[in-house]
């Protein structure tokens, strides 16, 4: 019996045809369904890039500057698309390079398939030019990773990287092509990978626990949701605003669920976390039922653990087991993809409204809109603010443009005042904060959306570091609007060194280039504003602009973001100023 | 929370790195590995790895859940001392020439006998020991040779076994008809 079954079942799918390896890395991707890839040539990888020659008419290469733009960009692809997003590099740096971007989507579970060349297979371990051992430097941050040896692996591989990065909890692959592997020959046919015997990545939601979950959710006095990513990656919008609906539970957002319900609906009540909206934050140590759907308890979501919601009973509904109890003990867990459970959950709920507990909730609201809402929007004579900037791009796009955020201020004044209200329009780097994903990430959301608006929000320190992508959007004509916030400090930094170490300003202020004949220099329209006067012309431009544009804003220079939980806080001490 | 030993067992495919990926998830936690020991098992082309380590129960439960996430690690289970049935195999390399100058003979076989241990090879030089048992008793018997001069001595990590009647071979085809269905449901 099962002792001789193959690791993968497989179905028959294209007859056999004689060609290299490295056409066969093409193929497959093609069999996929691949239509976009990111990446940069070199030594290594040079028989793939001779054979994306003949494909150009069906697959397309987007020329980077740096590998680290082509996995965020497959990173920005993928977040947006629900698609798996490709990247492809050399050996040596090209593969080390990647390793930021891989980190990044296996922390917030982004499907990605790296393709990484590798020196020949008789090279290996002898410290060959570019070499470098990529399988061992990436098993920590990928999902699986392959080193492919022989052409003939290459069908099967691919099939095999596709499923694991897009199936069950979503995550980075990586596959190493030896040089000899590229250049031989296989008769190729490709047949999906649809299971492998080690691998549950679809497990099932238990009666038990959804009755169990049910009774809980029906009994609640103080209900509350908490809602994560995997709502977006189950892509389960409708399923949960029908299952918040019916149930009338207040909803609260980590950074990467925004979008899951839509901002301006009347149950959402904000985002949780560090620099999260107050009566979220206050109200999850109130609530007597929590039901977190899709979201990991992550440190910046919880503050000091021992204080965390301890008067709450938890429902976990998750669909990777090694997150279910991890963090937070959940009383009820539901194993399971989120649309899988809400649509089980769904018969068993009854209708319900919480509006005694939501007008609790609004009292709070009132409290972060008088100290904090209130300052973040008033403008001084001659600066402005950042919230000003979001709000206006906000209401300008109705909530709907793709926003891609970098990591710092920007990114958590975006997330408090951007009013998500399209389908995945939020990307950003959550898990790793990751400065410098923004500018490629948005490159990539834009290949993947072209017809929708794409806005990167990005602070002076981030752009900074992956600016050289502006190469890139030269080059394809990339319709990204930037947003720069520019207040020529690391901001986020900074405020630490004022809140918690005594005001020490160290490496922290930026002396900064002239961000204006750099982005002109590479083919841009651009302009800077710095009075408050200007701000809505200047958003109003850009939009209108057909094609890349870049925005420089420089706001107020010592603005802190609040509120916050500090770090070691409980979650209901969250500070307001 | 207090530390104890705990045994973890792993079935797994027979791929290049898994090992890696199973030792960095203890490395990245700053967890130690106290015996590993590899190798095929009943199933032909599965792998089982027995791997002791000293944490807490709740640490030692998270290690085996991230073990068990891995796309290529067919099962993994965590088991305290009493649940599992164990042997290490140990060699011990003593000088037989002071055992013979100085008239031990005897009391050195009555050592081995006592300890369960036998004579694996013997020469003039040096006779080999060998002896299979708990990790406790692989020790006494160290303990108790020292008088005759230990040249060199080596143990195996544990190997283990459930205390329960599991059968991987059933399991891996409940599985392949899990993976069956499942890829029926998608429409493939």
């Amino acid at each position: 019996m099962s002792t001789q079954a193959p690791h993968t079942a497989y179905k028959m799918k294209t007859p056999p045809r004689t060609m290299t390896g490295a056409e066969a890395v093409v193929a497959s991707l093609l069999e996929e369904g691949v239509d976009t890839i990111f990446g940069y040539p070199g030594g290594a990888i040079m028989p793939v890039y001779d054979a994306f020659y003949d494909y150009q008419d069906r697959l397309r290469h987007i020329l980077v500057r740096h590998e680290q733009g082509a996995v965020h960009a497959a990173q920005g692809y993928a977040r947006v698309s629900n698609r798996v997003g490709v990247c492809i590099a050399t050996s040596g740096p090209g593969a080390t390079n990647l390793i930021t971007g891989i980190a990044d989507a296996q922390i917030d579970s982004t499907p990605l398939v790296c393709i990484t060349g590798q020196v020949g297979s008789h090279l290996l371990g002898t410290d060959a030019f570019q070499e470098t051992d990529v399988i061992g430097i990436s098993m920590p941050v990928t999902k699986w990773n392959y080193q492919i040896t022989k052409a003939e692996e290459i069908p099967a591989a691919f099939a095999k990287a596709f499923y694991i990065a897009r199936s069950g909890r979503p995550g980075p692959v990586l596959l190493d092509i030896t040089k000899d592997a590229q250049f031989k020959t296989l008769d190729f046919s490709y047949e999906p990978c649809i299971g492998i015997r080690s691998y549950a990545p679809y497990p099932k939601s238990r009666p038990d626990d959804v009755i169990a979950a049910a009774a809980l959710i029906n009994s609640a006095k103080k209900p509350y949701i908490l809602a994560g990513h995997g709502i977006l990656l189950s892509q389960a919008q409708e399923e949960f605003a029908a299952f918040v609906e019916k149930t009338g539970i207040p909803v609260a957002s980590t950074l990467l669920g925004l979008s899951a319900l839509p901002g301006d609906h009347p149950l959402y009540v904000g985002y949780l976390g560090m620099h999260g909206n107050y009566a979220p934050n206050v109200k999850t140590n109130e609530a007597d039922v929590i039901i977190a759907v899709g979201m990991r308890f992550d440190d910046r979501v919880t503050g000091d653990l021992a204080r965390y919601a301890k008067q709450a009973r938890i429902i976990h509904i998750e669909i990777d087991p090694s997150e279910i109890n991890k963090n937070v003990k959940a009383e009820v867990a539901i194993n399971a993809d989120a649309k899988e459970a809400l649509l089980a959950l769904m018969p068993h709920v009854q209708k319900r409204s919480h509006d005694a507990w939501i007008s609790e909730f609004k009292a709070l609201d009132k409290i972060e809109h008088e100290k904090v809402i209130v300052k973040d929007f008033t403008l001084p004579e001659n600066s402005i603010k950042m919230a000003n900037v979001v709000e206006r791009i906000s209401r300008k796009t109705k909530g709907e443009a793709i926003i891609v955020t970098d990591v710092g201020q920007h990114q958590m004044v975006t997330s408090r005042y951007y009013a998500y209200r399209g389908q995945d329009n939020n990307v950003t780097s959550g898990g790793l904060g990751t400065m410098g994903f923004a500018l490629p990430a948005a490159i990539g959301a834009k290949f993947a959306r072209p017809n929708e608006e794409v806005i990167a929000i990005i602070g002076d320190g981030g752009f900074q570091m992956t600016l050289q992508e502006l190469g890139t959007i030269f080059q394809e004509n990339t319709g990204v609007k930037i947003v720069l916030l520019n207040n020529n400090f690391l901001g986020m930094v900074r405020q630490w060194q004022q809140l918690f170490f005594d005001r020490r300003y160290s490496s922290v202020e930026m002396k900064n280039p002239n961000f204006i004949k750099i982005t002109e220099g590479f083919g841009l329209k651009a302009r800077k504003i710095e009075h408050p006067s200007e701000l809505d012309g200047a958003i109003d431009e850009m939009l209108a602009h057909d094609g890349p544009y870049f925005l420089e804003v420089v706001v107020e220079r010592e603005e802190n973001v609040f509120p916050m939980v500090p770090t070691g806080a409980s979650v209901a001490e969250i500070r307001l100023e | 929370m207090q530390k104890k030993l705990f045994t973890i067992i792993a079935f797994t495919e027979n791929r290049i790195g898994l090992l890696n990926r199973i030792t960095i998830i203890f490395t990245r936690r700053h967890i130690n590995i106290e015996s590993l020991t590899t190798s095929e098992c009943e199933v032909e082309g599965v792998h089982r790895f027995t791997i002791t380590t000293r944490t807490t129960k709740e640490r030692a439960v998270k290690v085996v859940q991230q073990i068990d996430k891995l796309v290529e690690v067919i099962k993994a289970s965590l088991h305290e001392e009493e649940e599992t049935v164990y042997q290490e195999l140990a060699l011990y390399k003593v000088d037989a020439r002071q055992i013979a100058e100085n008239g031990l003979f005897t009391a050195f076989l009555n050592t081995i006998k006592k300890y369960d241990a036998h004579i694996q090879t013997a020469t003039d030089d040096y006779i080999i020991i060998e002896k299979v048992g708990r990790r406790v008793e692989v020790f006494m018997l160290l303990d108790a040779l020292k008088e005759y001069h230990v040249l060199e001595f080596a143990k195996s990590g544990r190997v283990a076994m459930t205390r329960s009647a599991n059968d991987l071979d059933q399991y891996l085809r409940d599985v392949e008809a899990r993976v069956a269905e499942e890829a029926h449901e998608v429409g493939v």
